[in-house]
């Protein structure tokens, strides 16, 4: 069974930690998972650095473009993860462009990362019904997950036609309208909004991101949802304590 | 055999080109464009606001003026359709005035738009003074620096512009920044993009308002010239909208042939290039499936122009198709040679062209014309904003 399906499975509400591939610095990327999993971390978003990162703001942008200067790439991050499965049990997920996984060969991608252990990929600009039409079976074949992201503006119907695409994966339920690490704190409209998803009684779990940063939304976003993902004040925590702040960041969380 | 079609089909490609490759997060906004475009353009009350502007601010119809002295130097029958004279200096308001109408009609009370070299920043800015609302231009911060004086229209103008500090802080960095305050901004605002680039619909819209310049062209090489229709047409091409502009009446008519002319900035092969046909590879660029230079591992990299308005890294997707099924010729012009053919038109017609408008002239130094065609080179804009390149370069 894929790692994300049966992590999915545990009873607990999921904490998944995003962090850019590369940064602070290049030979950090196996350090950084192997921490998260230390400190309890349930899921981890490998984040493939990308020139122009159209959903992310300033915070994951300035850290894909140090990673790309500091001379990370695809083939650079296969090669460090390699033998990551020899440590490393929790689900892990790619999270990129469509771009450079275009360039590099879909399928090939897909294989690639399917040999090192690797369970889903998220790829925000890379439409659903594009995926469905195109690429669906590329992953398939190699036991991958697509994960999709939903919005506030997403219709109903939209939803439960990705509902039903994710049902042994999750949807990733984005906070709000928003590129990400943009806002202070859920509103009242953000909450309003977690209820109506709760409502729709998806099939499929759902993980919140975006606005995710500290104890008091990370309980916020999972009331309903099963999970959140953190990804721009990790990144934070990262850039000013280095890998040694990781497990009093995830503590912090958790409180 | 199979006809070829050169206009978007429905699911917004062109051959292999196009699409909306974007995050969900830009779904709604680019949905409720796609579902409406077509639509409100259409509509009787939309058309007159649209020609009646494009009449009395931008000034069309735009003369096309017969280059006597040029047509004489290289033996062949040279016009040039004057968009240098259009309200703004250059035919990007064509698209800003066709824009803004339908935001309005979308009920938006905000404009965005990216700019480069300025051009689209101050046609976006002044069709939101004309409309009275309120505009964000979102500009590299190193261009900013490049090009104070549009820089200052804009602000005169009552826009705000905001530096784009991420990547390489040009023109795609301001793209993004554009794409990501719409994202901020699902409901209240309308994106005026520049040119034939974006996701769909925004190539087949923007190429559509331009297209006014094509249906100009056709009347009047009947009207001034011995043919019933014109051998060549001719334009230069960053994003591509004064090309799309100029072609899209002829697309499907293949007595009439297209060249787009490239910025080949200090020589294709010399990494400071913008000639996107010759080094790009398919990939997707601001949401759209085309020609883009970037590196192996499919990162974007920043092209090399001495004209700010030919530095994007893409090519709009109905030029990657034009490219790829050969229905138009692509030729690639050197900072030099554009430079010399700025400066010729200046000397010979009087005419201060615009750099990146002088890469369309400098072909005639590359390629040989019969001396009855009737060759239309689209004269895209004017060069007042390019003085401090021509003055630093011919040492004025």
């Amino acid at each position: 069974m894929n790692r994300i399906t049966s992590k999915l499975k545990e009873s607990k509400k999921l904490l998944s930690i995003y962090f850019t591939a590369g940064f602070p610095k290049l030979e950090d990327t196996v350090e950084i998972i192997k921490r998260l999993q230390d400190a309890g971390v349930d899921m981890v978003e490998i984040g493939l650095p990308y020139s122009d990162p159209l959903a992310d703001g300033p915070t994951i942008q300035q850290s894909s473009t140090k990673a790309l200067k500091n001379g990370m790439s695809t083939r650079k991050l296969f090669e460090q993860i390699k033998d990551i499965r020899d440590h490393i049990d929790i689900p892990l997920i790619i999270m990129g462009y469509f771009n450079p996984m275009l360039q590099y060969g879909v399928r090939q991608f897909c294989h690639d990362v399917s040999e090192i252990g690797i369970d889903g990929l998220i790829m925000p600009d890379l439409p659903y019904d594009y995926w469905l039409e195109y690429h669906k079976k590329d992953y398939d074949d190699f036991n991958l997950k697509h994960i999709q992201l939903i919005t506030p503006q997403t219709s109903e119907e939209r939803i439960k036609n990705i509902d039903q695409q994710s049902k042994d994966a999750f949807i990733y339920m984005v906070s709000s309208s928003s590129t990400t690490g943009s806002q202070s704190g859920f509103a009242e409209e953000q909450l309003n909004y977690f209820d109506k998803i709760a409502s729709y009684n998806l099939d499929s779990p759902q993980i919140v991101g975006f606005g995710i940063k500290d104890n008091i939304t990370f309980h916020q976003a999972t009331k309903h949802a099963k999970g959140a993902i953190i990804g721009s004040a990790f990144i934070k925590a990262l850039e000013n304590k280095g890998v040694n702040g990781i497990e009093d960041f995830v503590k912090s969380i958790r409180a | 055999m199979k006809t070829m079609n050169y206009n978007v089909n429905a699911k917004g490609f062109y051959g292999d080109f196009g699409g909306a490759f974007i995050p969900e997060m830009l779904k709604p906004n680019v949905d409720e464009l796609r579902e409406n475009y077509l639509k409100i353009t259409a509509q009787k009350d939309f058309q007159k606001d649209f020609d009646d502007l494009l009449k009395d601010y931008v000034g069309r119809p735009t003369p096309l003026y017969f280059s006597k002295r040029l047509s004489e130097k290289y033996q062949t029958q040279i016009y040039l359709k004057r968009e240098d004279l259009c309200h703004t200096g250059a035919h990007k308001i064509n698209n800003t005035i066709g824009q803004i109408l339908l935001a309005q009609r979308l009920g938006k009370k905000r404009i965005i738009a990216e700019t480069g070299a300025g051009q689209h920043g101050v046609a976006t800015a002044t069709v939101c003074a004309l409309m009275g609302m309120p505009c964000v231009i979102y500009m590299g911060a190193i261009d900013i620096k490049r090009q104070a004086p549009n820089v200052a229209r804009m602000k005169m103008l009552g826009a705000k512009v905001v530096p784009a500090e991420s990547g390489s802080k040009t023109l795609k960095d301001a793209t993004n920044e554009a794409i990501r305050d719409w994202i901020n901004h699902p409901e209240d605002t309308h994106y005026i993009i520049g040119s034939v680039v974006g996701p769909h619909p925004f190539p087949d819209m923007v190429a559509r308002f331009q297209s006014v310049i094509s249906q100009e062209v056709k009347t009047q090489v009947k009207a001034q010239s011995r043919k019933e229709k014109p051998d060549y047409i001719m334009a230069c091409v960053g994003g591509g909208s004064n090309a799309a502009g100029i072609y899209y009446d002829f697309l499907n008519d293949k007595d009439v042939k297209i060249i787009a002319v490239e910025a080949a900035g200090k020589g294709v092969s010399t990494g400071e290039s913008a000639a996107t046909s010759q080094l790009g590879k398919q990939g997707i660029i601001h949401g759209s499936k085309t020609l883009l230079m970037q590196s192996d591992d499919g990162q974007i990299t920043e092209p090399y122009s001495i004209s700010a308005g030919l530095d994007y890294p893409g090519i709009g997707p109905m030029h990657a198709h034009l490219y790829a099924s050969k229905r138009s010729e692509f030729i690639s012009i050197t900072d030099d040679e554009a430079m010399q053919a700025g400066w010729q038109l200046s000397q010979l017609e009087g005419i201060i062209p615009a750099i990146e408008t002088a890469h369309a002239f400098a072909v005639f130094e590359h390629r040989q014309f019969q001396p009855d065609d009737v060759v239309v080179v689209n004269l895209s804009g004017r060069g007042d904003k390019d003085l401090q390149t021509y003055m630093d370069y011919f040492k004025l």
